[in-house]
């Protein structure tokens, strides 16, 4: 006999301990089985790209931060690099450098973020998260040595970044570095191959790498479906074609499949940041320009491979010292249309933890 | 045979909590025990030095928040610049630093104290005399490596061993 | 109709109480329940100490450490700042029901303790049904449970409570299956009994039964990898989702209640409950309860939660026939008289027998299809 069941409706969010911010999802469903979802956003629309347009180039910098609040410093490098792609600005050799190490950093902060969140939704008391955040810490205090400040770093420039590195910075790096992988196996050890975990992410939330192409997604999401698609080797920006490192991509697609892909590219960004150490050159870092830049009138779209994907910035030019436009790829709205697919058929604990191995802020999200 | 499914992966992760209780914490107590901050601290306050300053404004047009505001009038038995007023809203300030980088004089530093909690919304306004720097309102380091070295080091949690008791 | 007159003195086994005793049972009565109330909110208070620092340990941090010495006095705080919220009452809510829910909830989690002996015949009633009057009582806080999620008109409430029902039915029979295994060996029901029969702990007798109980006594009382039913990153806070103030801080006590009952029945069942050398009783069985509930604590911060699908699949397909197996083995091993004579071989033999129970039967679990069911 089938029972009758009716489905009713679910607000999850805006406030919820487990949407990442003020996301709100309407989900319908049927029991504890998840039958549709929609989710609405715009509880932290800021105008950020309509206040762009009444900057100077420079004083969009601080915007840029506070997009994707967990990796400034990547919101930060794309933008510049857009500008200097419409002015025409060289950047100087040890600027890049410093760029590149910042930048992946800043990628193993958000990943480490990531995960750490992700695991935190599985419902591992904190633990995971805690751990995560403490090697994170260490990350941000190499930040605020170089930029002063915790979280809206600030710190890059059109043109190379604010000021060089201490003298103190590459030893506390090096340290660092020397630390991580120890800390990489612990967090290993911790839930790799805990059977709990195995039984609620594998084959959970499968996106194929087909239907991933679709939503156009991008990132760790993008390459757990199998589809090997790195922009740092794609279309290399800065000095990304300098040093030699591999695309980690998983096969199925799954819930597990993008927690481990995670992990894998924390270690391809210390393998970078290891032989960016070495190569780094003395001199200038940051490239002469007046106070206030007047690129020719154009357009420019720069993207990078920042922790959650592709992000891009679109800026046009009508030769002011602000922009006409300036449009922003988020990496996180994009990787959310595939939610939707994902999560269908699935149950409630599985929606929020599908939910973060997409891994959205939502700071960027609506902007 | 592999051991993957029987219960391994949970005991390996319990050994790592276990041996987490044995270690020491990673956090500290803030009001007992206070870590050095950044040697380049972007921090709530600007110091302002008044003799440096020529009153040119490149901090109020540079500031993405428009918190700078700066009124003058002309000396003209000295012939420069008198600034009359000279006031930051830092409850509007984003400590971006723009204005601190594009002082051509040298005039503006971020200060390097970070307890500027206030009661009231207006007491965040910091007018001229609000600053000057004081012992209590260090200059901060940042775009200024000299002012820099000066400052006791940053307390860096790499430095901390947390594995060993 | 004298002869239908229900008398106490027929229910309670008298051994325990002193015949010098002055005024009798009711003075007994007075006294332990006393106790008992006075223990259970000292112990609750005392594990959720225990639970805050001790995971706050685990995971780099140090825990409350301001109220009073080493934060000794944080959740006298807490007790104090919750009871000073105000209590708030959804409009939509039965409110009836919803004011109930905590004291149907509460009720049982105390009770228990009415058979849980603190030294030897020391304990309020030494029922001769002991073990079978704390299963009976200790699901009828579930009912308490479902009330406040009906009760508080509430998606996420009920939700919980839904969950926790479903957990609750499919976990009393692995949970009454694996006491049965104890039950055969120390052959007798009362719990005091129980503990006079353990020479050696039964949880070197029945190491399956213990671990069997272990996970599902956890899964009754909500406690981490089961703990779905107010599984936060969820459904925010299951059943207890729309209340606040007083009443809160009953589901609240109620959640420690039950572990440190859970954990006083382990105890007293695998671990050989006030029996000790050198300590006074009831001090080794405090200190049994405490090592339980840290073990409890261990695993709610190392392990993910399990899905409701998986938890019933745990339930029926692992820990169901697996506790079969154990009552089956220990039934042969009783009926051979190895308890009483063969204790060593009783020992080597059942850890083996778990270490191939364990091992097959998750393969074949994995088999199964890992729990995933149709609903």
């Amino acid at each position: 006999m089938a029972v009758r069941t009716e489905p009713f409706v679910l607000n999850m969010g805006p406030v919820h301990p487990s949407t990442h911010g003020v996301f709100r999802m309407r989900v319908t469903l049927d029991g504890e089985v998840v039958v549709d979802i929609e989710p609405i956003f715009g509880y932290l629309h800021r105008g950020i790209e309509k206040l762009a347009e009444q900057r100077t180039y420079t004083g969009i910098i601080p915007l840029t931060d506070r997009l994707d609040y967990i990796s400034s410093m990547s919101n930060n490098f794309a933008y510049c690099l857009a500008v200097e792609k419409l002015a025409g600005i060289k950047v100087p050799e040890r600027a890049e450098y410093i760029r590149v190490i910042i930048a992946e950093l800043q990628r193993v902060a958000a990943l480490l973020i990531a995960v750490g969140a992700f695991l935190n939704d599985c419902g591992a008391f904190f633990t995971p998260f805690l751990y995560m955040f403490r090697e994170r810490e260490r990350i941000v205090d190499l930040f605020e040595m170089v930029s002063g400040q915790r979280l809206t770093y600030n710190y890059m420039r059109v043109g190379g970044v604010s000021q060089d590195l201490p003298d103190e910075f590459m030893p506390a790096l090096r340290k660092f570095m020397n630390m991580m992988p120890r800390f990489m196996a612990e967090y290993d050890r911790l839930l790799v191959q805990n059977e709990i975990l195995i039984a609620r992410a594998k084959g959970v939330g499968i996106l194929t790498g087909e239907q991933a192409i679709n939503c156009s997604a991008s990132g760790p999401v993008l390459r757990a479906s199998g589809v090997k698609w790195d922009i740092r080797k794609a279309d290399p920006y800065s000095i990304y074609d300098r040093f030699d490192f591999a695309i980690p991509t998983q096969t199925t697609g799954d819930c597990y499949d993008r927690y481990r892909q995670r992990v894998e590219e924390t270690r391809q960004s210390l393998h970078i940041i290891r032989q960016a150490m070495e190569q780094i050159p003395s001199g200038p870092v940051r490239a002469e320009l007046p106070q206030l830049i007047r690129p020719p009138a154009g357009e420019a779209y720069a993207h990078i491979e920042a922790p959650k994907g592709e992000l891009g910035f679109y800026l046009v030019s009508d030769n002011s010292i602000a922009p006409y436009r300036c449009h922003i790829r988020p990496p996180s709205l994009i990787n959310l249309t595939a939610l939707r697919d994902m999560v269908r058929g699935w149950k409630i604990a599985d929606l929020i933890i599908i939910f973060g191995s997409i891994d959205i802020t939502v700071g960027e999200i609506d902007r | 045979m592999k051991f993957e499914r029987y219960g391994i992966g949970i005991a390996k992760g319990l050994t790592v909590t276990i041996r987490h209780l044995f270690r020491h914490p990673t956090v500290s107590q803030y009001p007992e025990q206070r870590l050095n901050i950044s040697r380049r601290f972007r921090g709530n306050e600007l110091v302002w030095n008044k003799e440096k300053c020529t009153g040119c404004g490149t901090c109020a047009k540079t500031c993405p928040q428009g918190a700078i505001e700066i009124v003058t009038s002309t000396d003209m038995t000295e012939n420069k610049y008198v600034v009359d007023k000279y006031q930051v809203d830092t409850g509007y300030c984003i400590n971006c630093g723009l204005c601190i980088e594009s002082c051509p004089y040298e005039a503006l530093y971020f200060s390097h104290a970070f307890e500027c909690a206030r009661y009231r919304r207006s007491e965040l306004v910091q007018s001229k005399d609000d600053m000057l720097e004081t012992p209590e309102r260090k200059v901060s380091g940042y775009f200024y490596p000299d002012k820099a070295n000066k400052l006791p080091e940053q307390t860096l949690l790499v430095e901390k061993v947390t594995e060993k008791r | 109709m004298a002869t239908i007159e229900l008398n106490i003195y027929n229910l309670v086994n008298f051994q325990s109480i002193p015949p010098d005793w002055p005024g009798g049972f009711w003075w007994h009565w007075l006294f332990f329940t006393v106790v008992i109330i006075g223990f259970v909110l000292t112990m609750v208070m005392g594990v959720i100490y225990i639970e805050r620092r001790g995971m706050a340990r685990m995971q780099s941090r140090l825990g409350p450490n301001r109220t009073g010495p080493f934060g000794l006095l944080q959740p006298v705080a807490d007790a104090i700042k919750v009871l000073l919220k105000e209590n708030i009452v959804p409009d939509a809510a039965d409110k009836l029901i919803h004011w109930l829910a905590p004291v149907v909830a509460f009720a049982p989690a105390l009770m228990i303790f009415a058979v849980v002996p603190f030294g030897n015949g020391v304990l309020l009633a030494d029922l001769n049904v002991g073990i079978l009057y704390v299963v009976a009582i200790s699901s009828v806080s579930t009912v308490g449970i479902f009330m406040a999620g009906w009760g508080s008109s509430n998606k996420y409430s009920l939700l919980g409570a839904m969950r926790n029902v479903a957990a609750v039915v499919s976990y009393e029979i692995p949970l009454v299956l694996a006491i049965v295994g104890v039950v055969l060996i120390s052959g007798s029901l009362s719990l005091n009994q129980m503990v006079v029969a353990q020479d050696v702990p039964f949880i070197l007798l029945q190491p399956l039964g213990f671990l069997l109980f272990f996970a599902a006594g956890c899964a009754e009382i909500n406690r981490s990898p089961f703990d779905l039913m107010e599984a936060d990153s969820e459904i925010v806070a299951g059943f207890h989702t729309e209340y606040s103030g007083m009443k809160f801080a009953m589901f609240y006590l109620v959640e420690y209640a039950e572990a440190v009952a859970i954990s006083a029945i382990i105890a007293t069942l695998f671990l050989g409950g006030w029996r000790g050398p050198i300590l006074p009783p009831w001090l080794w069985f405090v200190v049994k309860v405490i090592i339980v509930f840290f073990a409890m604590v261990w695993t709610r911060t190392t392990l993910p939660r399990i899905r409701i699908d998986q938890l019933m699949a745990f339930a029926w397909k692992f820990l169901f026939p697996m506790s079969l197996f154990n009552l089956f083995i220990t039934a042969l091993q009783v009926l051979a008289g190895w308890p009483t004579e063969l204790v060593w071989a009783m020992i080597i033999v059942n850890f083996a027998v778990m270490a191939i129970l364990v091992l097959v039967w998750s393969k074949l679990f994995f088999k199964l299809g890992r729990g995933r069911i149709e609903v």
